[in-house]
């Protein structure tokens, strides 16, 4: 599979994150997929006139297209002319490029919510018109439009995360080469399901807190985060706390929130990241497929029952009350 | 004469353009383009303060962490918060995890691989460097992902993940390591001694970390001139002449890394120029927008009250970037600042021989790294569990802040001012905005505009080699340059 890699507006992280992926030969591993890697700005030998004519022979139809990766949003602007990104030694705007290149592909795939949605790029007011391949966030359009399809059938493919997790990205890329990647496996929003049908709280080491709504109060805590910390880890479609990052991380085990990053729109919450929004006491944003009414009455009960030992440890950075040891078989 | 449009420029982070003007086979005069632009400064202003912590490691994916622990500095110095001695212990392992990890990135995927190139296809070495370097087949390159791998996950224990982790609170660390995490953080960054050790260096740490001069360098070399990739390094340097290649501006800009609880920071601050070492007069920074498309109608500014408006049609203008200056001067930051604040011998005697090029700039990345580690194995051991690593504090709704510290490409700024509880302003100078800065109203280049002109170039190039070396040596950063 020929995979060419672009990077536009976003910060490169996906592609550090990738280098990060969990197995002891990088190269290796795409090698042994089938993963020709054409070109990537951070892993290449060719520069400066070697990669435009690398790209010509794209658009000529010489050199086919298997797999194109954007990484980063997509400037528009200003005035829809592009400028804020003119490709380097080209002179054309790099949405373009693009809108050019994902005509020759076989597979489209956005790596990042950047690329995905606009993400960060796009807060604020969007001073660069920044968007995604085909999404302007929840929004479907984007530099490609709505009904773009690759040459292989597929919609953009949406590895949205902020970054990417590595293994999303090289899961994805592996199926593709197999050709064992369908539109079933994609979700509503084109992320691939393998890692969008699980949420973050699945995992998550602050469950016990979480059940009991043991909260933590400030930075460093222990406490489940959901209540004061601005955690969306119960809302947020990812496996970030069964598919752990660098070794043994997340977001929660590093004693952060979860922003739910990725999520179209998750750049502008609409509230301080770090503090969660409430009406009348209780979080506007509760867990994925909980009713309200339920949520309420076990959260209140809940707290009600909590055990010393976690209230204790919930707002401490480490175990003050350890679970007792009993002596008995336990049953 | 003639001109010659370089780009797209791989194996630096974010795109960039250099327009080289070439007459008898050597460049007369450089510009440096850095081609994006994405608005961050715009993007944070109305924002709450502590968004800012969300937002600015997704500047960069190479310096991620770096901007955050500026922006934390910042709010910490708009709050008046300090970091327990756990905390800043904790920040100071994460930084320097992702420092050294860019320093290894650098030396095996971006820069040595340009040797593997047919231009050098007639050198002894050239074939020892394609087995060592080839991107994508290289031994060592191959290696060393396999071990900044490794050497990430000390991040995914300390900070969740990398890039953009949001543990670095201004109050210190968001996670606490207890006795046996410590234990085993300690373990891994034994790992990546010992990956440094037999692969980069062939020599301990601190053998490495103790030449203390060309000379003792030189004879450290000739004891084995191919064995680890220094040494190979050193080989190549000797013949491609990277000592005399891109000669900086010659003065050289440190805020001091890694601030230690009891005061001052492991690795030296200051200006050091002409075989002398001042103190930064931070004031005396201004950001002149001439070249760059963005309004400059108030002239030069204090990133304290600097603006970032685009003006795309700007007459004159070739960049995003806009041209810092210090005390009206040009300045050249990175690990060879920090090693000449530190007065380190090697390096010293380096500089004081050769200036600041190619040669000089690598050297100084790799002996941070034989530095660097031991130091982290301290902070590690410093630590004490059970006492405090973050105590947050509220924020001001009036005030300003600063957050200086060195990321791995040199000296990184964060201003801000914030009224009625939101950003009212975020300046941000970053490193490579020093480097790759253009020219200022006075028509005079930037670092890299200067260490350009004068590269040989050879009958033929489009892409002279010698141009990728000097712009390589910088390790530049472009989405952070502009951001």
């Amino acid at each position: 599979m020929n995979l060419l890699w672009l990077q536009s507006g976003g910060c490169g992280g996906c592609s550090m994150s990738l280098l990060c992926a969990d197995t002891t030969d990088f190269h290796g591993e795409l090698r042994d997929a089938g993963i020709d890697l054409l070109w990537h700005p951070s892993l290449s030998l060719e520069s400066g006139g070697e990669v435009t004519a690398l790209l010509a022979r794209i658009l000529d139809g010489d050199l086919p297209l298997d797999a194109l990766c954007i990484e980063g949003s997509l400037l528009r602007g200003p005035n829809g002319s592009g400028r804020f990104h003119i490709m380097a030694g080209t002179g054309v705007p790099m949405v373009e490029w693009v809108r050019k290149l994902a005509a020759k592909a076989r597979h489209v795939v956005a790596v990042g919510s950047c690329a995905a949605w606009g993400g960060v790029t796009a807060g604020g007011d969007n001073p660069t018109d920044a968007c995604g391949l085909q999404y302007e966030d929840d929004v479907r359009g984007g530099l490609l439009g709505a009904g773009f399809r690759a040459q292989g059938g597929l919609p953009v493919i949406n590895i949205a995360g902020c970054p990417t997790h590595p293994s999303w990205v090289l899961d994805t890329l592996m199926a593709l080469a197999a050709d064992s990647f369908s539109e079933a496996d994609l979700d509503t929003l084109g992320r691939p399901r393998f890692y969008a049908d699980q949420l973050v709280h699945h995992g998550c080491t602050r469950n016990e807190y979480y059940e009991f709504k043991a909260s933590a109060e400030k930075p460093s805590d222990l406490g489940c985060m959901m209540e004061h910390m601005g955690c969306k880890g119960t809302q947020a479609h990812a496996d970030c706390n069964t598919r752990l990052w660098n070794g043994e991380g997340s977001c929660t085990r590093g004693g952060y929130a979860c922003i739910s990053c990725t999520e179209p729109g998750f750049q502008e919450p609409g509230h301080a990241f770090h503090a969660t929004p409430k009406i009348a006491g209780i979080p506007i944003g509760l867990p994925t497929d909980m009713p309200k009414a339920w949520f309420v009455a076990l959260a209140s009960l809940s707290k009600s029952a909590t055990p010393k030992r976690v209230k204790v440890n919930a707002v401490s950075d480490h175990i003050v009350v350890p679970p007792v040891a009993r002596r008995t078989r336990l049953k | 004469m003639t001109r010659l449009l370089v780009g797209p420029f791989n194996r630096v982070e974010g795109d960039l353009e250099v327009t080289l003007d070439i007459a008898d086979g050597r460049v007369t005069s450089a510009h440096v383009n850095a081609p994006m632009y994405r608005g961050f400064e715009q993007i944070l202003r109305g924002r709450e303060p502590h968004d800012a912590l969300v937002y600015v490691p997704r500047i960069c994916g190479i310096c991620s962490v770096s901007q955050s622990v500026a922006s934390a500095r910042a709010l910490a110095d708009l709050g008046g918060m300090r970091m327990p001695p756990n905390g800043q212990h904790v920040t100071n392992v994460i930084l320097a995890t992702e420092n050294l990890a860019d320093h290894l990135t650098h030396f095996y995927l971006f820069f040595m691989p340009d040797f593997t190139r047919p231009v050098y296809a007639g050198m002894p070495w050239h074939a020892e460097a394609v087995r060592r370097f080839a991107p994508q087949a290289g031994e060592q390159v191959r290696a060393a992902i396999a071990a900044r791998q490794r050497w990430f996950t000390l991040l995914g224990t300390l900070a969740g993940k990398w890039p953009h982790t949001q543990s670095i609170d201004p109050g210190g660390s968001t996670r606490a390591v207890d006795a046996a995490e410590g234990v085993r953080l300690l373990a891994r960054v034994r790992e990546f001694r010992r990956f440094l050790e037999t692969h980069t260096f062939g020599a301990p740490l601190e053998q490495i970390a103790a030449l203390d001069s060309e000379a003792a360098l030189d004879a450290w070399h000739a004891s084995d001139p191919l064995a680890g990739d220094l040494r190979f390094f050193l080989t190549v340097a000797r013949d491609a002449a990277l000592a005399a290649l891109g000669a900086g501006p010659g003065r050289y800009l440190s805020y001091g890394a890694y601030p230690q609880p009891g005061g001052g920071t492991a690795l030296g601050a200051g200006v050091w120029h002409a075989g002398r070492l001042s103190a930064v007069d931070v004031a005396g920074i201004r950001e002149d927008a001439t070249h760059a498309w963005l309004n400059d109608a108030a002239g030069p500014q204090h990133p304290g009250s600097g603006i970032t408006v685009p003006d795309p049609d700007k007459p004159g203008a070739y960049t995003w970037n806009k041209a810092p200056r210090l005390g009206g001067e040009i300045v050249e930051c990175g690990a060879i600042a920090r090693q000449l604040a530190s007065a380190h011998p090697l390096v010293l005697d380096l500089v004081g021989r050769h200036g600041g090029t190619v040669y000089t700039r690598v050297v100084s990345r790799l002996l941070e790294l034989a530095r660097v580690v031991p130091m982290m194995e301290d902070w590690l051991r410093a630590l004490r569990p059970g006492d405090a690593f973050c105590t947050p504090g509220p924020l001001p709704d009036e005030g300003m802040g600063a957050g200086l510290g060195e990321a791995a490409r040199g000296s990184l700024g964060h201003w801000l001012t914030v009224r009625n509880g939101v950003i009212s302003n975020y300046q941000i100078v970053a490193p490579t905005t020093w480097n790759f800065s253009p020219r200022d109203a006075a028509g005079r280049p930037g670092a890299l505009e200067m260490a350009l002109e004068g590269a040989p170039v050879r009958d033929g190039e489009t892409t002279p080699v010698a141009v990728q070396h000097i712009v390589r040596s910088f390790d530049p950063c472009m989405v952070c340059t502009v951001h």
